[in-house]
């Protein structure tokens, strides 16, 4: 355990990292392309490391941004469980798949976090209209990014450990 | 390998049941804080202070760069800003003298009349510390908590006029919506007339919507809306908007009327806290008509 503390680092300001990004003030015009943040980060380390990054660690960061954004408090954390919950299922197909098929997981993956939250706000309230996908389209190039930066999920450490 | 896969099956089968139990923790609170938005104040408030030094630690990049950018202001524009706030506050001096004397006169007439006299409020002022990412909600946080006094339902304002009331007190930061929200309700009254009548938010900054005035209502563009007092939330007078779209329509009862706000939603960075003013407490706001929904 003395071991795998400092390996947690990384994860831990990745995550730090995506929740002060998702409320960081943007323009009018740019805040309605602002990335997944937080569910890109959630399930980047739910695939690479299944063991230390499951559902509540998505249920505590939803928490965490129902608290920053004001919402009803459980509407993020409903959203990312079961987009968590497919990723970590999921998470030894990705591995081996092609890397654009990753990303097109992804990104259906992120869609499902919307479709969600749509769900939860009641869509029949307030329309949201094509921008309201604007999001899914910046965070579908980031995630190219993430992987290039990152260097892929790394080794398989569920593997590894049975 | 066999044992793997059904150590594999165990331990999806595992997921699953901690997924429907998660699942099932956060739907319930959703639904208790939909209810009844005090029922996981405390809550709220013991988690907010984990996450206030995050909301802190974003905002002071942008703090610093404010600070930066007044050490290093082009000294020409200090002058041109000190010559601007001089001549606008002459006007403003002069102003005031009629106020004093437009007072005095008030609160004889209202003695005569003998009804309650409401001669200034309690002021705080409130630091905007971050506003909500999510474009379709009017919303924003300040840096006062209840540990500051402030109450939901609290009147929000700012130089020019209402700004919006607070919705959700945490320990050292609230969440306040704006009068612009799309679901937020102001008692105003026009003040030409005395016409009073309901300003809903449209979930655009600029823009109130009055859709309970009817094609004969007596309501002019560039007609001042300013707080009714009605409902107990909001102090009595303060501006609101102006008018700037009345449209009759003959085939329908209602005129189509819009107003914007005179307030700064979108600008500035301070904003001033009313006080208890006595006749707009807490209990007051429980039934009030300018109700904000989440």
């Amino acid at each position: 355990m003395i071991g795998r503390v400092r390996p947690m680092l990384l994860p831990m300001t990745m995550l730090v990292l995506a929740l002060a990004l998702s409320i960081v003030p943007l323009g009018d015009r740019v805040a309605p392309y602002r990335p997944d943040w937080v569910p890109l980060a959630l399930i980047y380390w739910a695939i690479a490391r299944p063991r230390h990054f499951g559902l509540l660690c998505a249920f505590a960061m939803g928490l965490a941004l129902d608290l920053l954004t004001g919402s009803l408090l459980g509407r993020h954390a409903l959203a990312l469980l079961p987009v968590v919950y497919l990723a970590l299922r999921l998470h030894l197909r990705i591995r081996v798949a092609l890397s654009w098929q990753v990303a097109v997981t992804v990104v259906l993956l992120l869609a499902l976090y919307h479709f969600l939250l749509f769900w939860i706000d009641g869509v029949g309230q307030r329309a949201p209209g094509a921008i309201a996908w604007a999001p899914l389209l910046t965070s579908a190039l980031l995630w190219p990014v993430v992987m290039v930066t990152l260097g892929g999920f790394g080794p398989d450490r569920m593997r590894e450990s049975q | 390998m066999p044992a793997a896969e059904s150590g594999n099956r165990q331990s999806s089968a595992l997921l699953g049941v901690r997924l429907t139990l998660l699942a099932a923790v956060s739907a319930a609170m959703m639904i208790l804080d939909n209810r009844d938005a005090t029922a996981l104040t405390r809550f709220r408030q013991a988690a907010s202070v984990i996450v206030y030094p995050l909301q802190v630690g974003v905002d002071q990049p942008f703090a610093a760069w404010r600070r930066a950018r007044e050490t290093f202001a082009a000294r020409e524009a200090l002058l041109e800003e000190n010559a601007r706030l001089k001549s606008r506050l002459r006007d403003l001096d002069v102003r005031l003298q009629r106020m004093a004397t437009l007072e005095a006169e008030n609160v004889r007439l209202r003695a005569m009349l003998d009804s309650s006299v409401r001669v200034a409020d309690r002021m705080l002022v409130a630091e905007i510390l971050a506003v909500d990412p999510d474009p379709h909600r009017q919303r924003f946080t300040i840096n006062r908590g209840a540990l500051n006094g402030v109450y939901a339902g609290q009147a929000l304002l700012d130089a020019e006029g209402v700004v919006g009331q607070i919705d959700i007190v945490d320990a050292l930061t609230s969440q306040a919506v704006l009068i612009s929200d799309s679901n937020h309700g102001l008692p105003v009254a026009v003040n030409r007339t005395g016409l009073r009548t309901i300003a809903l938010g449209t979930g655009e900054t600029g823009l109130l919507n009055l859709p309970y005035l009817t094609n004969s209502a007596d309501v002019r563009e560039g007609d001042l809306l300013v707080t009714s007092g009605l409902g107990g939330v909001f102090p009595p007078g303060y501006p609101v908007g102006r008018v700037t779209a009345v449209q009759r329509r003959p085939g329908q009862s209602f005129a189509r009327v819009l107003a914007q706000p005179s307030a700064g939603l979108d600008r500035g960075r301070e904003v001033l806290l009313v006080m208890d003013t006595g006749n707009a407490g807490p209990t007051a706001t429980a039934n009030g008509l300018a109700e904000s929904g989440r």
